[in-house]
């Protein structure tokens, strides 16, 4: 059974004449790593903002382990590309919103999960530190820490380490690709660097045009774990180039 | 400490070279009715502190205070109200601002007409001029809070009650330091000026019985006093806001 469903979902902003999203459907296997690619504005952040809530859908239905969005709570995780930590709460109370907005959980239970989210994501001890004395990593870090504070089995990262630079970013990566493996939770992650997509997913869901009918998803014939260097291999390259190509022609159109 | 003397130091000499200039001219034009030399201010009030400490200051700042609180509760429920509903603030806002185009002044004495000589009058024109620098800034400081903040929480669940107590009371918290120390000096004002207008006691009705009488210093003397306390109580808001505001813009 998939995790995540779209059944002919369609989507139109206010304002527009067209349906951004028309009858789109795909599914997503539960503890899969998709990366979503598409140029910018083609309308895969709409995807999220359907799946997690914030936007309601014009037709068609979203399923989450196979019940529609409509009837649950808590059924996703979602972390925006910024961090959005709250400046006047510490990191820990930062980690504790989502817990504290749910409910059900006692101070100590807090404090505990708190703890042992922070020790996971190699940011032990910074509990009682202000969102502004972490570096940019450590505070995309925390954010993710946050996102698995939802306890949610579905994570939709929207180009969390985009505002990165280069170096942070390929490490950032390489600890994302960690904390699945770990963790088996299943991930949706949005990008449009080429790159990333390949070196994170099992398999790109590429945005091919806007409006957005289908998804073409590219297997990436790789394995866990995965290095950088994996990402010389010639077919890799080659469907590297194939991707970029298919990516630019959409921005000419 | 050492870094906050420093910092004061220039504007300490600037003030105390002013002070030099007035009491030199004032000497220089000797008439004391007229214009009283900063020392003579200091005499009258040492002279005058029984009557000003126990009865006129007392008076104004009971005045100051109702009306600072009666502000606050209007303030604050009126940005909040606007905040919350599309309507309210496009029914309010522009009645809030008209309302300061409105001169206090020219119309306070028919307060006094209305409501006597007593605190009433003189509590309704410092919530005149207080109420507004409080709407204004706190309902600004109520917009700042981020859509993308809120739209977070949504996904976690949350309701409006978490969003407002979550992310719009702490965005609004520097907004409302602001607003309370622009208010505190204008509430001061507000209820100096009702004093002027009538009044059976308090500071601004002092200094107005003292021009009466062409006391100069005397005049002064009250002046004086009510910008020491309102800059002593707006420096006692500052360190309680470096005590619960942590951060500031650090988006």
């Amino acid at each position: 059974m998939s995790i995540l469903d779209f059944d002919r979902v369609s989507y139109q902003y206010p304002g527009e004449d067209f349906d951004i999203i028309d009858q789109l459907s795909f599914s997503v296997e539960p503890g899969s790593f998709h990366c979503m690619l598409g140029v910018s504005g083609c309308g895969k952040s709409t995807i999220f903002r359907m799946t997690n809530g914030l936007l309601q859908p014009k037709a068609g239905t979203i399923r989450v382990g196979g019940r529609p969005i409509g009837e649950q709570k808590h059924y996703c995780g979602y972390m925006p590309q910024k961090d959005l930590l709250f400046p006047w709460r510490t990191i820990g109370e930062n980690l504790a919103l989502p817990m504290e907005i749910q409910g059900g959980f006692s101070k100590q239970e807090q404090r505990e999960r708190v703890d042992a989210a922070l020790t996971d994501v190699g940011l032990a001890g910074c509990r009682d530190k202000r969102p502004t004395e972490l570096s940019g990593g450590m505070r995309q870090r925390a954010a993710f820490a946050r996102t698995m504070l939802t306890g949610s089995d579905l994570l939709l990262l929207d180009e969390p380490f985009s505002a990165l630079d280069f170096l942070t970013r390929i490490t950032m990566q390489e600890w994302l690709l960690d904390q699945w493996q770990r963790h088996r939770k299943t991930i949706l992650f949005i990008t449009h660097d080429v790159e990333e997509a390949l070196f994170l997913s099992s398999s790109v869901l590429v945005v091919e045009s806007t409006p957005i009918r289908a998804l073409r998803e590219v297997p990436v014939p790789l394995d866990y774990p995965r290095s950088r260097h994996d990402l010389t291999r010639p077919e890799i390259v080659d469907l590297r180039e194939g991707l970029v190509e298919l990516l630019r022609k959409q921005v000419k159109e | 400490m050492k870094k906050a003397n420093r910092s004061n130091l220039p504007a300490l000499i600037f003030l105390f070279i002013l002070l030099m200039l007035w009491q030199l001219g004032a000497m220089k034009v000797n008439a004391a009715y007229i214009l009283p030399t900063p020392i003579q201010i200091l005499q009258k009030l040492w002279d005058l502190r029984e009557v000003l400490f126990t009865v006129h200051l007392p008076a104004t700042m009971l005045v100051t205070l109702v009306g600072l609180a009666i502000s606050l509760v209007l303030g604050l429920g009126l940005a909040v109200l606007m905040d919350a509903s599309p309507f309210w603030q496009k029914a309010l806002y522009p009645v809030v601002v008209a309302s300061q185009t409105i001169p206090t002044t020219a119309i306070a004495p028919l307060f006094v007409l209305w409501f006597g000589y007593g605190i009433w009058s003189k509590v309704l024109v410092t919530v005149l001029i207080t109420f507004f620098p409080i709407t204004i800034t706190v309902y600004d400081g109520l917009q700042s809070a981020r859509v993308e903040m809120a739209e977070l929480l949504i996904t976690y669940g949350a309701t409006k009650r978490d969003i407002f107590f979550k992310i719009k009371v702490p965005c609004t918290l520097p907004y409302f330091f602001s607003a309370i120390k622009m208010a505190i000096p204008m509430s001061i004002i507000g209820a100096a000026i009702g004093e002027w207008l009538g009044a059976q006691s308090g500071l601004g009705y002092f200094s107005r019985r003292m021009m009466t009488q062409l006391d100069g210093a005397g005049v002064f003397a009250p002046i004086v006093l009510l910008s020491v306390v309102a800059m002593l109580a707006v420096a006692l808001i500052s360190l309680l806001e470096k005590r619960v505001v942590r951060w500031r813009g650090e988006f």
